[in-house]
């Protein structure tokens, strides 16, 4: 039983995509159901972020397509994206945060309720004032986080969102996508850190070299990485 | 608070740059501007008649020309010629005397060409030729320049054939053509007014005057307001009715630079049209 | 200092420079008055067009754009002499816009120098802003904003660095002689400005006292860009 406006279930079919020549994804098949979050990991250089991209719009696949099988009929309203380095209006914290609400068409009420939710989401309510780019590296990306999700978005895509930050931002971060999770945010994320993959998981996706080598739940996928390469990396050797 | 700021600012813009006056637009030249004489005269003629003289002051060959484009009430300049010429093509008229000054030879001190003292300007030009002595011409279809061209010619002359070397045109105003000269101890031909207003003389110094033919013509015309019908005819020819009557033609000649005078009003009854 | 005889000239100059200004001379007044409106009114106008274009051409891809981009370079070398014959031509009673009146007066001065400085605020906004869309593009993406919603984003959030660039534009406005000159006339007491002032008084061999509305015409240029610097700072703290 889906929600009437649910973009869920997501679907790539034989995802390709080239830059300048190069192929880098190699035909990806990958199917994405509501739940717990989605963990897109492997090696530098695999087309994690170039997969991520393509499921949320953001580039167009040389070839093969990207459905979203939910009845939803624009599912683009439904999903939003973290980068790894947040890119922040020149703007305060609150704009920020106001600026795609308002781009959604939400009334002013409606933005300010939702910020200010938003705000306290991420611990950053006393902030909300300051110059957005003012703040440290793990603020700025927990208000990027904020402003996500504020649009309460049915998917979240999220690129390495802690590759940048300490422990002690990282942690921050974690707990909020963990509170995202819970309240029903299906979350897809790429990460190098497999710590933070085994903390976060319901399933893995494993990008090898342009190929999706598994999609397993992350329970099975670490306990018995079903090809060489995923036990490798698992191992912490270098593989490519 | 950046915002209110900007708002202002663009409030403002659209004010207007001036308040509506009445006002008549007079082509002339610079020897009149930059003599100080209309500083002198005109604000006797806005006092008596409430109407604001705007001058654009140029050479009289181009303020003829903005005459003929209508982009001027009246045009007042010095080039008989080129005035008849431009009252017989109907874009003016009639045209009428209204003072005369003096044109002067300006030249170095060391007088490489000998000719200081001199009130014979054919047998000065001449000799400046022969010297092949540096001489700065207008060179801009001015009313000045044409007058030198014509004293060249009474000398039998012919300056052209020394352009490039000792005969340099520069194609500017009187001002730039005596800092020219100035500058590069050189002769040249300046009515005496700018003479006597000009700041900047180093070694220059008077070197030719008094001769009759130094004389220069002053005329006024109304430009054609069946051609343009937006000239201000009215206003403008009481502009003209006013600089060759008897009050015009005092507050020209009560105009001194160190207590000599520039302009020799002699105006007349305006010219048939030939 | 007998043996350089151009130092008289210029403490001369320097010393016309202060009386003038000390003395309060009426005539200086209204001749600065008209140079600040019509060069700040002439930036105003060839922002409204400038910014937005140069935004314009910062985000969009369209065939032909880098022919914009060339012609709009080129155009900053614009020669104001020809910008004031164009203007004088079109403006002329002769001329196809001449029932408007407008030779010969500070609209005419306005409209020239706007011409001027059009292609330059749009070709530095351009570059400008370029490299903020660099930074900005996939994220707006992502918030589903187009590139026509991306301009007024951009101008926003450029407004301090675009600042400095409508200054660049009064500077070159208010230093501009030629066009002024030709479409204004420099009919004393309505169209004289600072610089044909300036060539006047030069022209008359008056070098001191040229010199000294120079210095005068440096003071105020100085003091437009001070004051807007200091704003800019202000707003910079506390806009970030």
């Amino acid at each position: 039983m889906r929600a009437p406006e649910a973009i869920l279930p997501l679907r790539a079919e034989g995802l390709r995509f080239s830059a300048g020549g190069v192929g880098v994804l190699q035909g990806i098949d990958l199917a994405i159901e509501a739940g717990r979050p989605t963990l897109v990991i492997g090696p530098n250089g695999a087309g994690k972020s170039v997969l991520l991209r393509l499921l949320h719009g953001l580039l167009a696949p040389t070839s093969g397509r990207v459905a979203w099988d939910g009845p939803a009929p624009d599912p683009r309203r439904h999903q939003a994206m973290v980068f790894q380095r947040p890119v922040l209006l020149r703007r305060s914290v609150l704009a920020n945060l106001r600026y795609p609400l308002a781009l959604a068409g939400l009334d002013r009420a409606e933005q300010d309720a939702r910020a200010a939710e938003a705000l306290a989401l991420v611990g950053l309510a006393p902030l909300a004032d300051r110059p957005a780019r003012r703040l440290s590296g793990g603020e700025q990306q927990r208000l990027a986080l904020a402003r996500a999700a504020a649009l309460r978005p049915e998917v979240l895509f999220l690129d390495e969102p802690c590759a940048s930050l300490d422990p002690a931002a990282t942690r921050a971060v974690e707990e909020t996508l963990q509170a995202l999770a819970a309240r029903g945010t299906k979350l897809v994320m790429t990460t190098h850190d497999l710590g933070q993959a085994r903390r976060l998981a319901g399933d893995i996706a494993f990008l090898h070299r342009g190929r999706l080598l598994e999609h397993a739940p992350a329970a099975r996928f670490f306990a018995s990485p079903a090809t060489a390469e995923a036990a490798a990396f698992l191992r912490g050797e270098l593989v490519w | 608070m950046l915002r209110r700021l900007l708002l202002l600012a663009l409030l403002a813009l659209p004010l207007p740059l001036a308040a509506q006056e009445r006002s008549i637009t007079v082509a002339s030249t610079t020897s009149t501007e930059q003599s100080g004489l209309f500083g002198h005269i005109l604000p006797i003629f806005t006092r008596e008649t409430g109407i604001a003289v705007r001058v654009v002051a140029l050479g009289t060959g181009q303020a003829l020309d903005v005459g003929r484009r209508g982009d001027a009430d009246v045009v007042f300049v010095h080039d008989r010629v080129a005035e008849q010429r431009f009252v017989a093509e109907g874009h003016g008229g009639p045209r009428q005397h209204v003072m005369l000054n003096d044109f002067v030879l300006v030249g170095p001190a060391d007088d490489p060409a000998g000719i200081a003292g001199s009130r014979d300007t054919a047998a000065a030009l001449q000799r400046i030729a022969a010297a092949r002595a540096p001489f700065i011409s207008r060179g801009d279809r001015s009313g000045t320049h044409a007058a030198e061209l014509r004293l060249w010619q009474q000398a039998g002359v012919d300056p052209t054939a020394g352009r490039g070397a000792w005969y340099r045109e520069i194609g500017q105003g009187m001002g730039p053509t005596l800092n020219t000269a100035a500058a590069q101890g050189a002769y040249a031909m300046t009515d005496r007014g700018t003479w006597l207003a000009f700041r900047n003389r180093q070694g220059l110094r008077v070197v030719v005057e008094g001769d009759a033919r130094l004389f220069n013509q002053y005329g006024v015309m109304l430009v054609n307001p069946q051609r343009h019908s937006h000239v201000k005819q009215a206003d403008g020819q009481r502009f003209i009715d006013w600089i060759v009557s008897p009050a015009g033609q005092a507050a020209i000649a009560s105009y001194r630079i160190n207590g000599e005078q520039l302009f020799f009003p002699n105006a007349t009854q305006p010219e048939p049209v030939s | 200092m007998a043996s350089l005889p151009g130092m008289n000239d210029l403490t001369s100059a320097l010393g016309q420079a202060l009386g003038l200004v000390a003395g309060g001379d009426a005539a200086l007044g209204h001749i600065v008055l008209l140079s600040l409106r019509v060069s700040l009114t002439a930036v105003g106008l060839a922002a409204l067009v400038g910014l937005p274009l140069g935004a314009l051409l910062a985000v969009a891809r369209f065939p032909g754009r880098g022919g914009v981009v060339v012609a709009l370079n080129a155009l900053m070398g614009l020669p104001p002499v020809v910008a004031g014959l164009l203007i004088y031509i079109l403006l002329s009673r002769s001329g196809p816009l001449g029932s408007l009146g407008l030779l010969f007066t500070p609209t005419a001065m306005v409209i020239a120098q706007a011409l001027l400085i059009a292609p330059i605020l749009a070709a530095l906004t351009r570059q400008v802003l370029e490299a903020m869309w660099e930074e900005y593009a996939e994220q707006l993406r992502s918030f589903g904003a187009g590139p026509w919603r991306a301009v007024p984003t951009l101008l926003w959030d450029g407004r301090f660095a675009l600042l400095t660039v409508l200054l660049a534009g009064f500077g070159r406005a208010s230093a501009e002689v030629g066009a002024v000159m030709i479409v204004g006339g420099n009919i004393e007491g309505f169209t004289r400005v600072m610089t044909t002032a300036i060539a006047l008084e030069t022209s008359k061999g008056d070098l001191p006292l040229a010199l000294a509305l120079g210095l005068v015409l440096m003071a105020i240029v100085l003091t437009v860009n001070a004051l807007a610097q200091g704003l800019r700072d202000l707003a910079a703290r506390q806009a970030g």
